[in-house]
């Protein structure tokens, strides 16, 4: 496996948690643009597979690569660098619950970069747009409905304008046409920006459409990769079972 | 016992690293006015009412024992210093403890369970630095302030107990209460409620930014926030009074 043309390089990572193993010697790489959806049953290590690559959790063995960065390997002040390449949208979108949407979005770009108030307003306007809440940027988080803090979150997961967007089941929990606009949003995000998503999602049908290649997990173990076709003639009868549409 | 040793190892470490990182920059300080208003405005009623009936009960009490012994003048000097010196500093610590200790361990908590800490980590934000540091720091800075809150609402409630028994004028009682009250008494007691807030601040801080039991987690960072901060405090407050005392040798009675 090449480390140095990929977005995203996983290189016999094992993660356990006690005496669970969650993760077990799992190796993958995602191309620069290209959508991975990660599939498994729960608890397959599949949320843990986004939160080590964002450095959230650390790998017991084992290498993680962010572009050319080997994050196993960096301080708090480089990881901090790497994280800013990548946004992460949260299974229930985790925005802080004392701050309005605006200021949800507003809180990384006035920390984290040089912008004014003027074009915050204007790059935070922008997001909200594009995920349909530009009238909502005053309300709190908990004033939002499901999908509208899917959207929300998504929008603080792209605020930064990152090249690696990571998304924790963004359709779970939402009804199939909700579940479908933020489908359409990933979508959109990769073809305007070229942006690299990695989805972890129990949605097929979604996934179906979203996905360039598909990782399957089953008990810790990556068991099949590959583009969907390739999914469906595996050996392994749990990854045929996952793509199916039946 | 080992279990305590570690524990008591872990708080410490989450203390030292609230030093380190309130001293070194960038410096929140944007979050530390927010949360020193949110703990220091919003339990002010809270204060002043307690120390109010505290004072008022106070007086209750002191007065017939005080009156049997002829002694009805000292009344005002008693309940100074004994505010000032102890019962102000340590009730407003067992409150805030009780208030703040509990708010600080549910919020962290609940920011831990729904990923709001996750969430801010992943936008390259020190969670550490934006949420534990600007709770410690304000929990420090405001305890002194509410603990002279809590002294003078107790005076007056001593006051106001006494006027109806005796009708002693406002300027007496006042020039009476601080008659034997010296600077040492007022300022060491008053600057040991930092150490307090220290406490607070840091265990409850620790309960509720380091949980990994979810939902479950918030009610035990909560009741245990409050549980050991209290008992910290009087602990802690034996330690301090000595120390007063060493440092002031003039402030022991």
């Amino acid at each position: 496996m090449s480390t140095e043309a990929g977005a995203v390089t996983f290189q016999h990572v094992f993660k356990a948690f006690g005496p669970k193993q969650v993760l077990r010697d799992v190796s993958f790489q995602v191309q620069p643009g290209e959508t991975l959806c990660i599939l498994g049953r729960s608890g397959t290590g599949k949320s843990v597979t986004l939160k080590l690559l964002m450095a959230l959790l650390k790998p017991d063995q084992g290498s993680i690569r962010v572009e050319q960065d080997d994050i196993t390997r960096l301080n708090e002040k480089g990881l901090s660098k790497v994280r800013r390449k990548m946004g992460f949208l949260f299974q229930d979108a985790a925005l802080f619950d004392s701050l309005t949407l605006y200021e949800n979005l507003a809180l990384p770009l006035r920390r984290l970069t040089e912008k004014t108030e003027e074009e915050i307003n204007f790059a935070i306007d922008k997001v909200l747009g594009n995920v349909g809440l530009g009238g909502d940027k005053e309300k709190m988080p908990a004033a939002l409905s499901g999908g509208m803090r899917k959207r929300a979150g998504l929008a603080r997961a792209l605020v930064l304008e990152p090249r690696i967007l990571l998304a924790d089941e963004p359709s779970s929990g939402l009804d199939r046409i909700t579940a479908s606009e933020i489908d359409e949003l990933l979508l959109r995000q990769k073809a305007e920006y070229g942006t690299t998503i990695l989805v972890v999602t129990h949605d097929i049908h979604g996934a179906r459409r979203v996905g360039d290649r598909f990782a399957v997990f089953d008990k810790g173990d990556l068991v099949a990769f590959g583009e969907v076709g390739e999914i469906e003639r595996s050996e392994n009868e749990t990854a045929r079972k996952l793509v199916s549409e039946e | 016992m080992s279990t305590l040793i570690e524990f008591a190892g872990k708080v410490s470490l989450f203390g030292f690293r609230v030093i380190i990182d309130g001293l070194r920059p960038p410096f929140e300080g944007a979050q530390i006015l927010r949360q020193t208003a949110e703990i220091g405005c919003k339990s002010l009623p809270l204060v002043i009412a307690a120390g109010f009936a505290l004072g008022t009960v106070m007086t209750l009490h002191t007065r017939s024992t005080l009156v049997t012994f002829g002694a009805a003048a000292m009344i005002p000097t008693v309940q100074a210093l004994a505010f000032f010196v102890e019962i102000g500093p340590l009730v407003a610590g067992l409150l805030m403890a009780g208030r703040v200790g509990s708010g600080i361990g549910a919020v962290l908590a609940n920011m831990r369970a729904t990923e709001q800490i996750d969430g801010i980590e992943s936008l390259s934000i020190d969670s550490f630095k934006f949420l534990v540091v600007p709770r410690v720091v304000a929990a420090v800075v405001a305890l002194p302030l509410l603990t002279l809150f809590m002294d003078f609402a107790g005076l007056l409630g001593g006051f106001l107990s006494e006027f109806t028994s005796s009708k002693i004028s406002f300027a007496l009682y006042i020039r009476r209460a601080f008659e034997n009250l010296e600077l040492a008494n007022f300022v060491a007691p008053t600057a040991k409620t930092a150490v307090f807030g220290f406490i607070i601040g840091t265990v409850s801080a620790y309960f509720g930014y380091t949980t990994n039991r979810g939902s479950e987690g918030v009610g035990y960072a909560a009741t245990s926030s409050v549980v050991v901060s209290s008992l910290l405090i009087i602990l802690a407050d034996v330690f301090l009074v000595k120390f007063i005392f060493f440092v002031f040798p003039e402030t022991a009675l």
